[in-house]
């Protein structure tokens, strides 16, 4: 990010516009922390303070607290303001606790692994 | 600098950006910068379904290094003029 003088600010990719607001912040890994954006630089690392991790698994989800983070700017994919005059979740989802998550989580993954153990027991057959 | 200098052309246009991770925003271009990272207003994902948590987002900031696409408007390109710089660019190098 160029730093840009006061007339380009309005126009600017700088995250100077998202200072001191609650973002959401997307990772390579797919994490999706919340908090409120105190410090970036050029390379997009940023400090999130109050940042919690936002955990969804189908409807359910759940925060995680996490407290003050330094995110690597190379993991970051997108950095988002949040609207607070609109919902953050569509409302069919459910809040739950960290161990049902997790739990969830867990299932969600053995399902994949699952499928993905199936589908390579099938391959042999070459049926393309 | 050629694509950063299209881009900045393209500010105030529709466009939709495909991301690395396979999600694709929808929205105004906001601005850009020479590392190509992207600010996008008026956003909305494309399959919001897929991606409940980006509901209420409706700015963002796009690192260049994730972004796989930039889909345009056929409208919004010239494409004599990028051919032209491009030329220009190759030959001056």
């Amino acid at each position: 990010m160029s730093w840009a003088s006061p007339d380009e600010i309005f126009l600017s990719t700088s995250l100077a516009s998202y200072l001191d607001k609650k973002l959401l912040v997307l990772l390579r890994d797919g994490r999706k922390l919340l908090g409120i954006l105190r410090s970036f630089d050029q390379f997009a690392n940023a400090v999130l303070e109050g940042a919690c991790e936002r955990v969804i698994v189908g409807d359910l989800y759940c925060d995680i607290p996490l407290g003050l983070y330094v995110i690597r700017g190379e993991n970051v994919v997108l950095i988002g303001e949040l609207d607070l005059e609109r919902e953050e979740l569509p409302p069919h989802m459910t809040r739950v606790s960290a161990a049902e998550i997790r739990r969830a989580q867990k299932a969600e993954r053995d399902a994949t692994d699952l499928k993905g153990s199936m589908r390579k027991r099938m391959e042999f057959l070459d049926l393309d | 600098m050629l694509f950063f200098s299209y881009f900045k052309d393209l500010v105030g246009r529709e466009v939709t950006v495909e991301l690395k991770n396979d999600l694709a925003i929808r929205g105004t271009l906001h601005s850009v910068d020479q590392y190509l990272n992207i600010k996008l207003e008026n956003t909305r994902v494309v399959d919001q379904e897929k991606y409940p948590h980006l509901l209420s987002v409706r700015n963002c900031f796009i690192r260049g290094s994730v972004v796989r696409y930039v889909q345009l408007p056929p409208e919004g390109v010239d494409i004599e003029l990028l051919h032209d710089a491009t030329r220009r660019e190759a030959r001056d190098g």
